[in-house]
């Protein structure tokens, strides 16, 4: 049950042995570490368990956050580095899935789509199925852009990149997820710019 | 051709993100107004952004929030970084190994004829005999002791870790 207390209230009562606090901690950041964790593993399974993982190692660590960045910076920060962690253990590529297996789920995607009216609900569907195509980074910055209220600087810092390289990186992002966009879901696409 | 398309890329997102200068803003504007080519892209780039805001965040199982609250249940807040670390034993560290090595350089130098040098490299470092360096007493001593405080750090690292085993069990 939500409390109305802000993040930095709630981790003061955890430190002081309030453990069931942070509950409520988990319950307001799971979406957002789950969908991160998400576009890196591609799985709903190993995204829950590294979601886990993340939030586990979070509160073993909670007496390290300092507070001078937002908690869900310094949370998202471990959510990269556990992440990346998860990808060097799979051995799995953390570049562009540009494989065939990816255009087949595309493609059955895009036919399910195309049988569908283009409305808002269907819209938001195929930028989602997009952001799967891409690759971890590229999926991972615009989440957190975009869904994770971040700032560039944030970012930056979470990425543990310059502000101007994160600014970048960003940008070719999304060009690269425009291109996914046409490439496969055309249809849906010139419907939406016309 | 393609650059200028990046370029025009890269300014329009910088205009939808607001991260432009007051100057290039009404730069883009204008052209915006003006370029019918500008103007499409930047309905284009606006369109994804909007459906970029709207699009939705995955959920967990509903059990996530419990499974997290077992898993802590059994575990504690590890002890902050800045408690354990000791500043002054950096320090220490750093003055200690900051010493040893003026102390050699002091040594080295004071070992040096330079008044038979007359003009040339007053030590031939082809000649230099270190087996005499290496049997050095104390040489030997230093590495003796380097050896004892790794040893006993050791020792250290592994009781903490028999201590931290036995706590979890």
């Amino acid at each position: 049950m939500p409390t109305g207390l802000n993040d930095s209230e709630i981790i003061s009562k955890v430190l002081s042995g309030d453990q069931q606090a942070y509950a409520e901690l988990v319950t307001r950041y799971q979406n957002y570490v789950f969908t991160l964790a998400l576009r890196f593993t591609k799985n709903r399974e190993d995204a829950e368990e590294v979601s886990q993982d993340i939030f586990i190692k979070a509160y073993r660590a909670l007496a390290d956050f300092k507070g001078n960045s937002k908690f869900s910076t310094w949370l998202y920060t471990i959510v990269n580095n556990t992440c990346i962690t998860f990808l060097r253990k799979k051995k799995l590529q953390t570049h562009s899935l540009d494989k065939e297996g990816v255009f087949e789920v595309a493609d059955s995607q895009d036919s399910g789509l195309r049988a569908n009216q283009v409305e808002q609900k269907s819209k938001i569907a195929m930028v989602n199925n997009a952001i799967k195509m891409l690759g971890a980074d590229d999926a991972e910055i615009i989440t957190l852009f975009y869904k994770s209220e971040q700032s560039l600087e944030e970012i930056a810092e979470i990425l543990g990149l310059e502000t101007n390289t994160a600014k970048v990186r960003l940008h070719r992002a999304r060009t690269r997820l425009k291109e996914k966009m046409q490439q496969h879901f055309s249809e849906e696409v010139k419907d939406i710019y016309n | 051709m393609e650059a200028n398309y990046r370029d025009m890329d890269e300014r329009l997102w910088n205009y939808i993100d607001g991260a432009s200068e007051v100057a290039e803003r009404s730069a883009i504007e204008q052209l915006i107004q003006t370029n019918t080519e500008w103007k499409a892209k930047y309905h284009e780039l606006l369109e994804v952004n909007t459906l970029l805001q709207s699009s939705e965040l995955e959920e967990p199982s509903l059990r996530f929030t419990k499974n997290v609250m077992e898993e802590i249940a059994r575990l504690h807040i590890a002890p902050a970084t800045r408690t354990y670390i000791n500043k002054r034993v950096i320090w220490g560290i750093g003055i200690f190994f900051i010493t040893l090595i003026l102390g050699f350089l002091v040594y080295g130098f004071g070992q040096i004829d330079w008044s038979s040098s007359d003009g040339k490299m007053p030590v031939d470092f082809g000649k230099i005999d270190y087996s005499k360096l290496f049997s050095n007493t104390y040489v030997n001593v230093f590495i003796m002791f380097n050896v004892v405080v790794g040893l006993f750090f050791l020792d250290r690292y592994l009781a903490n870790k028999r201590k931290k085993f036995r706590e979890e069990i």
